[in-house]
Formats: C-alpha cells, structure tokens, sequence
C-alpha cells in the first residue's frame, strides 16, 4: 500500500464542518476518444441506483478523438434536472484544460486529478485530491494496450470511496454496462477495486459531498431524447425511415434501427414491416418521406437546422400539396456547421415558415424523454389528421443526454388516419368529393391513396382546383389558401396543449418551451425561495399556439419569453400571431453560447430587468473546446 | 308501313384482357406545344399500359419538373399521381414504393430535370435498383424555360441564336447501366414500334427500367444546328435490332429465327426477343452495351433499341427484405409490437 501523500493534508482549507448531501454536481474532464463514457454512465448509474435524481450532460468537440470533453452529472435530492453551471467535484484527467478547469471553480470545490498534472499549486481555496492513475492501472491492467480504456475506471473507484457511492452499486452498474464481456467487466473491476483501495488508504475525506441512498428513482428509467424519440416513432407504427446522418440527429435512427430489427422483423421468415433506408442527403430523405407519405406510409425523417434548410423546397410542396410527413429536428448551434455538437433552440422562426410562398407547418416542443416518446406519437397521428408536414423541436440537449423519467406507457389509443376516404363517405359524398374539398368546414380535405382503388387525383405544387385539376384561376388559388389557413386553425384544438403554473398574485408571466423548462422550474424556485418574486409559468408545446396562450399573455403585466436563441425566435412568433397590442409585454431571457441554459442564470438575468437585482458579474464560460468541425 | 331501315352493327370496341377501352389510358388534354415529341412518347404510354392490361388504379405515375414531367398529367387518368420538384422526383418515387411495392411506378423527367438539378437523385436511384420505369424525354434543352442548353445537348449544338455549346454531354444510359440499372433503353419519340415494345418490356421488369427517349422540342430545338431535332435524329438512329415483346399471359408463336435473335426472359414470366442487324449483340453484356454506346456516339449517331438488361438482380425492396404487403396499410398489430416489447425495453433502461 503506498503511503498517505503528505501534499493532501497540507490543503490551505481543512474538512468541511458540513455536509452536502445529493446536491452537487460532478464533472469529468476528459480527452475524447479516451473511452471515459462507460466510466460516466457507470458513475450516473450508480447514484441513481441509490435513489437519487440525476441527469448527465455530455459535452464534447466536434471531433472524434483528441480535443478536450467534459461529462457533468448533477445529483439533485429534489429532482432538478437542468444543467447546474457550478461545478463541485472536477476529475480533471485533460492535461490541456486542467488549469483553466481548476481556475473556472467555485470557491470550496473538489478536485480529482491526475498527480503528475501538479493542480494543487493552482488554488488554495479548492480541495485536492491527486491520484497516481497510471501507477495503478499497471498492475490491474497487463495489456499495456488495453490501459487506456480501464484506467478511466479508477475515478469511479476514487469517487466511490470518497463520496460514499456504494461499491455494489458500483459494480451492479458497471455489470450492466459490458453486458457478457466477461474480460472487460474484470479488468473494469480490478480498475474501480484500486481507485477505491487508493482512496481509502491514501485520500483522507476534506470535501463535504456525500451521496446517501434515497427513494427518489423507484421505477424510473434512464434515457437518452433520440432513443425516447425513435422507441415513440416505432410505437406509433413509423412504416417508413429515410435519413442522412447529422449530430446530433443520428442516434435518433440508428436506435430506431436497433429496436426494428429487434421489435418489428417476423421472427420466422426475417421480413421486415418498415423500410429504413439512408438516403444521399437530407433533399433525398424529405422527397422519400413525401412520396411515401403520399402512397399512405406513415414517414419520417430525422435531421438538424442545416438538413431543415435543404428540406425547404420539399416542406412548402407538402404543404400546398398536402402530404403527411414527420420530421425531427434535432436543433444545434448554427449557422451551417456553427458549433454541430453544442445545444440550441434556434431553428424555431425558419422551421415554422421554412419554404417559399405562404407556409406555415405544425411544430411540437418537447421538453424532457417522455415527451420525445409522446410527441413522436403525436406527430405521426397529427402529420395525417392535417395531412401535412410535422417538426419535432428537439435539441442537442434532449436528445443527446441522459435523462431520467417515468417509465414510459404503452399507447392505448388506435393509430388515427386522418381522413382517409373510404367507400362509405365516397357514397355519403358523392360528387361533392374533390381531393381539396372542404366538406367538413374544419380546413381537411378527404384524401385517397395509391392502390386503394378509390378515386385518384394528381398531387402537385402548381395551382390547383378543390378538384385537385391544375389550375391558374385567382380565385381557385386564394379560396385553397384560405382552406390551408382554416385547417391550420383547426389544428390549434389537436395540437398538445400549453402547460399553466400559477402562482397566486404574479404579475410576471413567464414562457418557454423544450429543454430551457428544467431551468425556468429551478429558477421560480430561486425567485420564489431567495427573492420573494412571485411567478406565474406557461410551458408551449406546439405550433400553433392555442387560445390558453393569449389568454396567459392577456392574464399578465409583464411577460418574460425564455429561450435558447439570440434572436428570441419564440418572441417573435408570438407578437406574430397574438394581437398586436400585447407585444409590448414582452421581454426575453435568452441564453445562446451552446451549453443547456441553467436557472441561476435565468434568475439573475429576470431580476436584473425587473431592476431587482444589480447585475451580476458574468462567469467565463468553463468551456473553450469544441474545435474543429464536421 | 315502310320498312324500318336497319343499321349496320356497330363494330365492338377493341377492349384489353381487363376488358378495358383506351379510353380509361388516357389522361388530361395536354397543353404541350403541338408536334412536341413529348406528347408521342404520352400516346405509347397509354398504348403499351392498355395493351399490358395493366389496372390503372396499381399504377402511380411521377415526375420532376419541365415540359416533359407535366406529361404525366395527360395519361393514366385512373392513376395517382405526384409532380414533384426539379429533380427530386427519384426520392419521391423511392418513398412511395418503399411504402406500396405492389404498384407499378412510372416516372417521367427531363434531361434537365434528371441531367442537371437532378443527377444525384438519378445516381442513387439507379443504384438502389429501385424497381420503376423511369422515362427520360430527352430534347437536349430546357423547354419549359425557353430553350437553355440541358447537359445532355452535344458539343457544337446551337441554340436557336446561335451560341453554341462547347461543353460534353452527359450520356444517361451510359451512366444507367455503370450505375446499376437493370434495364437501359434509348429510343426515340418517332418511333413508335420500338418505343411500344420496349415500354411494353419495361413495365414486365422487376427493378429500374431506365429509358432515355429522344424527343425534339419542335419550339426551341428542332433546328439545323440541334442533334436533337427530328430531322437529326432520323437520320442518325442506329438501330440495335428489332425488338418484339409477348407478355407472359400471351403465348404465340415468335417468327424469330433461332440464331440472330436473343431471347430475355423477365422476372414475371414475359419474354424479350431482340433480332439481331447490325452485329452481334447481346444486351446482357454490360461492357459490350457500353462500347456499342461509346462508339456510336463517336460517329454522331445514337443506338436506339434495349441497351442493356439484367432481369434477375434483386431489386431494392427485395434487398430491404420487406413483409409481401403494402407497408403503408399494415394493421396496428403489425406496426405496434406488443406491450411485453416495451416492458422489456423500459427494465434495460432501469
Ligand atoms: C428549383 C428550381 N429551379 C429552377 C426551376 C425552373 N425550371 C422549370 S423547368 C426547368 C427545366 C426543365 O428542363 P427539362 O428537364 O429538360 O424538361 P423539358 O422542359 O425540356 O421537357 C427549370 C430549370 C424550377 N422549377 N425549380
Ligand atoms: S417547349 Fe419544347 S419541350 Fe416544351 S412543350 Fe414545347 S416543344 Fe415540348
């Protein structure tokens, strides 16, 4: 056993006289490429298994291996699950950012570090602890090849010990995580077994971060927004798939992949009952899914803001020619490349209009996994309600991370066509039937489709009669405008509806949607908790806004639209679509340099426009990676 | 009472094995110039579709953007149909038969829509194998913008004022077959007998039936300096060889003689027979089809008649392995796995 280090009980600052316990967060500091995920998801796991609320967030270059990555994973006792900008417990193992990784903590923070990267000269008001990595892993790891992948393994252990995680969990997790690699499970737990030991001999506890067992995860799951989507997408009977990969979409179909062949291939005679099919760019993937759409499929596509911008053409034609469809846009940092693997909500405005002409498309906004399995049903069943394009509004955030979450249901309800024409209503309607007729006075038309020997029309993006016969007349092409816009209309009652949290008294009414929820949650508790501000909350879920909307504007004095864009896009569609005379009651947070918004920032920024609060000094951002492009 | 005059019995209509008229073949009244080629290559759809006895209500019919892709618009009027964008009608097809294998898909494309704004859609199109017709009616111009060079117009064409192109031309069918296309075809909007038989074969393959047809565009490229115009065309046609279709339904007797005819076999049974002319040739030999093209293109001609076929690769719905019914009509407890599925899922996650 090596000596206890000397260095250690020397730290300017002694042990904390008190104790925080499942509040803090984590973060590990990492090259990527250095297989440290498995070390995390070990180290996630763990303290979830123990009870506690947690979320991960990865946050890494666009680059595959070499630059500078960081994981952070937030324990939370009461359940909060957006990014916490403080960090508590660094593994700094990056000799290229350990310094600035150590300059960028709070005062009181923890670090783990690998020794030979001397960090402790740094600061005299952090916790060190150094950890001779590679003198450790040698004995536990002969295959000097190997030594790369096992040595991340011994922070957990280190963690273990020090934070009281529980070394069975540990192992539980870390079983689960090589599955039958019976190899690697040993050499990972001859890895995790010796960080612990080294801890325990040589690392007297100084920190005050404990995780204690709790009861907050019973039942609940861990999951990524992209496989939450597509388990959503295989559940509401997606048929069809075409795709061009993108980050950070691409796990959306590559899981979807994974759980079809598993899930919808007959078992005896290997046939498929969908068709997955990568096209040669995203123009391809929009065109498969129309056509596939048009022939009666239900279609989709999943893609980020660049493969939106190409989709354009092929969204306003599905618009005008009435083509169901469902498109996830996994939203990044743009423009173009911008910062492909860093989270964003700023395809909003072009997504909602995307096209020429007069266009306007159905978006739903999750916000958590349960959501992205939801609203995948959604989608689909709406998509041929209205037989016209949807947009899911994920982002980088949701879909990429670990989230936890209730389990999700098994969907009770029938797939819904939409209506489809069948003998019956053809007999009911007679001549009165026309591919773009409005019979119903709702904005949809009855459609047919190939094959199903029901009247054929001809779909098309140049003008056209109720009939569906091309023409040019003002009067033809204006009263289908007017239809499309009732329909959209219509779509308003079916569409998932806001979410109102009110607080007795408020006179600030606060939006936001998808993922900067977490923050605004955790930030009316500060308002409410440290500054008495009292808060009301309105959580939009879909494009069109339904009345609860305006009504909640209406309610208010003063309204705060919270969102992760410059240009405060959400804002925008707002004052464009609720009357006029409440624009003035708008303000925005707005957060926008590709990390997940957090809810102290939102607090300081809302009370410094209320004028309640001087302005707080901004931190620099602890993140400088992210080189390279793709 | 004065005898009542009788009247002749008018002659039964020519119906199809469907019992079917033309009549049901047909489509719109076009609005296409008079004269242009387009519309003929309309009139040997309709014929070679009623002729088949195909049900028009299994057919889907395509297209991209341009004079030519309105075509679509003018025949099949019992079938569904989808005008896409420039270019993009591949993908579109591609979709709709992933989700209805069943039908029979017809697409028609310009050598612009396909040539220029469209050749990487074409690209993967033939090489996914997809099982369609895909027509391109190739007029080396832009009609419907008025007569701007396309990338199939030759070197040292004009346009009407003159200005001459200096740039090559691309060769679809030369492309088509390196790509993977398993039925390439060149004919020419004038003539009839050999365009009829080869839609005819077309519609009995299983996989993508590529068919470049020469088209003059009478408006803006049917003058002596275009080596599209009819007159041009006419008289540069190298005819491969006689090509004669029996459908797998008919069973007459073929006249060829054995030994200067080739016999193809298509996958639902029908038969090709392509009578030798000019030399031996044998449309299942790739590198001979394409030599045959390179050199007739180097003589300023082009060889008309069945290229290329390979009637038994597996087309892309086969590769994809998909259940016999249309995906886009499978009851819920095809597409939904049962509720043990996501429970199994959920305790992974656990
Ligand atoms: C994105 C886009 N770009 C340009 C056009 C304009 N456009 C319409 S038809 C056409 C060319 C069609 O030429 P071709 O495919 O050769 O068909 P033809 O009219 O000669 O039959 C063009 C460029 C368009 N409709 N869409
Ligand atoms: S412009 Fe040319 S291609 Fe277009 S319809 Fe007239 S003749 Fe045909």
């Amino acid at each position: 056993m090596p000596v206890p280090n000397a260095a250690v009980q020397e730290t300017a600052i002694g042990p904390s006289p008190h104790r925080v316990v499942n509040d803090f967060s984590i973060q590990v500091a990492t090259v990527n490429g250095s297989g440290s995920q498995t070390a995390n998801l070990v180290l996630i796991r763990s303290i979830f298994q123990m009870g506690v609320p947690v979320s991960g967030k990865n946050m890494f270059p666009s680059n595959i291996a070499g630059l500078p990555t960081w994981y952070t994973i937030r324990a939370s006792k009461d359940g909060y699950i957006g990014r916490k900008k403080e960090i508590d417990v660094l593994v700094a193992m990056n000799p290229e950012t350990a310094k600035e990784d150590v300059l960028s903590l709070e005062s009181g923070a923890a670090v783990i570090y690998d020794e030979p990267l001397n960090l402790k000269a740094l600061r005299a008001d952090l916790l060190f602890y150094p950890v001779p990595f590679d003198k450790l892993v040698a004995p536990v790891c002969p295959d000097a090849k190997l030594r790369r992948l096992v040595r991340n393994m011994i922070y957990d252990g280190v963690l273990s010990c020090l934070l009281k995680i529980d070394m069975a969990q540990m192992e539980k997790a870390l079983r689960k995580q090589f599955g039958k690699k019976a190899k690697a499970v040993e050499l990972n737990l001859g890895a995790l077994t010796a960080g612990y030991g080294y801890a325990e001999a040589n690392l007297p506890k100084q920190d005050p971060f404990y995780i204690e067992p709790m009861d907050q995860t019973a039942g609940k799951i861990l999951i990524e927004g992209n496989a939450a989507a597509a388990l959503g997408c295989m559940m509401a009977g997606v048929t069809v798939v075409a795709w061009y990969p993108i980050t950070p979409s691409s796990s959306l179909p590559e899981t979807l992949i994974d759980y079809m062949r598993k899930y919808r291939t007959d078992k005896e005679t290997g046939k498929a009952t969908f068709a997955i099919v990568q096209a040669e760019d995203e123009i391809a993937s929009i065109g498969m899914v129309l056509g596939a759409g048009w022939a009666g499929a239900r279609a989709m596509t999943s893609t980020a803001g660049p493969g939106v911008s190409l989709m354009s053409e092929f969204a306003g034609l599905a618009y005008y020619a009435e083509v169901p469809g469902v498109v996830f846009d996994i939203q990044r940092v743009g423009p173009s490349t911008g910062l492909p693997t860093r989270t964003a909500q700023g395809d909003i405005l072009t997504t909602a209009v995307v096209s020429h002409g007069d266009t306007k498309h159905i978006l739903l906004l999750p916000a958590s996994v349960g959501e992205c399995y939801s609203m995948a049903m959604d989608a689909f069943d709406l998509a041929e309600q209205f037989q016209t394009l949807v947009f899911v509004m994920s982002d980088l955030d949701l879909g990429m991370n670990t989230w936890m979450s209730d389990p999700f249901e098994y969907p009770t309800r029938p797939l819904s066509r939409g209506k489809l024409l069948d003998a019956e209503t053809l007999e009911r309607l007679g001549t009165e039937w026309g591919r773009y007729r409005d019979v119903d006075g709702d904005g949809i038309p009855y459609r047919t489709i190939p094959g199903d020997g029901m009247p054929a029309y001809f779909a098309r993006g140049s003008g056209h009669n109720e009939r569906g016969q091309y023409s040019e007349r003002p009067d033809d092409y204006q009263r289908n405008l007017e239809r499309l816009a009732r329909k959209f209309e219509t779509a308003k009652r079916f569409v998932p509806q806001p979410e109102a949290s009110e607080q007795e008294g408020a006179e600030i009414g606060i939006i936001a949607y998808g993922t900067s929820h977490f923050a605004v949650m955790e930030s009316r508790d500060q308002l409410l908790s440290e500054y008495g501000v009292k808060t009301s909350y309105l959580r939009v879920r879909a494009y069109p806004f339904g009345d609860e909307v305006r009504a909640f504007v209406e309610r208010h004095k003063r309204i705060y639209v919270v969102e992760q864009n410059r240009d405060a896009q959400m804002r925008s569609l707002l004052k464009i679509d609720l009357p006029a005379d409440l624009a003035s009651k708008y303000r925005s947070v707005l957060h926008f340099n590709g990390l997940p918004i957090d809810a102290r920032s939102v607090t300081d920024d809302l009370l410094e426009q209320e004028g309640a609060k001087p302005a707080a000094p901004k931190k620099a951002v602890a993140f400088s990676g992210g080189l390279g492009g793709e | 009472m004065a005898d009542t005059p009788t009247v002749p019995p008018a002659p039964a209509k020519k119906t199809n094995r469907l019992g079917l008229e033309v009549a049901p073949y047909r489509g719109g009244r076009t609005t296409l110039c008079a004269g242009c080629g387009h519309n003929a290559i309309s009139e040997r759809i309709v014929e070679s579709f009623w002729e088949m006895g195909v049900d028009g209500s299994q057919v889907i019919k395509l297209s991209g953007i341009g004079c030519s892709s309105k075509s679509p618009a003018y025949f099949l009027g019992t079938s569904h149909g989808f005008n896409a964008v420039h270019g993009r009608m591949p993908s579109v097809a591609t979709g709709a038969i992933l989700a209805n294998k069943t039908l029979i898909a017809i697409g028609v494309s310009g050598d612009g829509d396909t040539g220029a704004i469209g050749i990487g859609q074409f690209v993967h199109l033939m090489r996914r194998n997809v099982p369609m017709i895909y027509i391109i009616e190739d007029n080396g111009c832009y009609g419907l913008t008025k007569g701007q060079f396309s990338p199939t117009a030759d070197v040292g064409s004009t346009l009407k004022n003159g200005v001459v192109n200096d740039l090559p031309p691309l060769d679809t069918c030369v492309m088509a077959i390196e790509l993977g296309a398993t039925f390439v075809a060149r004919s020419f909007s004038g003539d009839k007998k050999q365009l009829s038989a080869i839609l005819k074969a077309a519609i009995a393959h299983r996989g993508t039936a590529m068919i470049d047809v020469l088209s003059p565009c009478v408006t803006f490229n049917d003058h002596s300096g275009s080596t599209k115009s009819y007159a041009y065309v006419k008289e540069h046609d190298e005819v491969l060889g006689e090509i004669s279709f029996v459908p797998f339904f008919d069973d007459i007797a073929v006249e060829y003689e054995p030994g200067t005819t080739k016999e193809v076999t298509l996958h639902d049974g029908s038969r090709l027979y392509l009578k030798k002319v000019a030399e031996e040739y044998d449309p299942t030999d790739k590198l001979k089809a394409l030599r045959v093209l390179h050199e007739t293109a180097r003589r300023g001609e082009y060889a008309t008649g069945v290229l290329y076929v390979e009637p038994d690769r597996d087309d892309f719905t086969t590769l994809l392995n998909t259940i016999d019914e249309p995906l886009a009509t499978l009851p819920l407890d095809k597409v939904r796995p049962p509720k043990a599925a996501l429970d199994e899922i959920m305790e992974s996650l656990r």
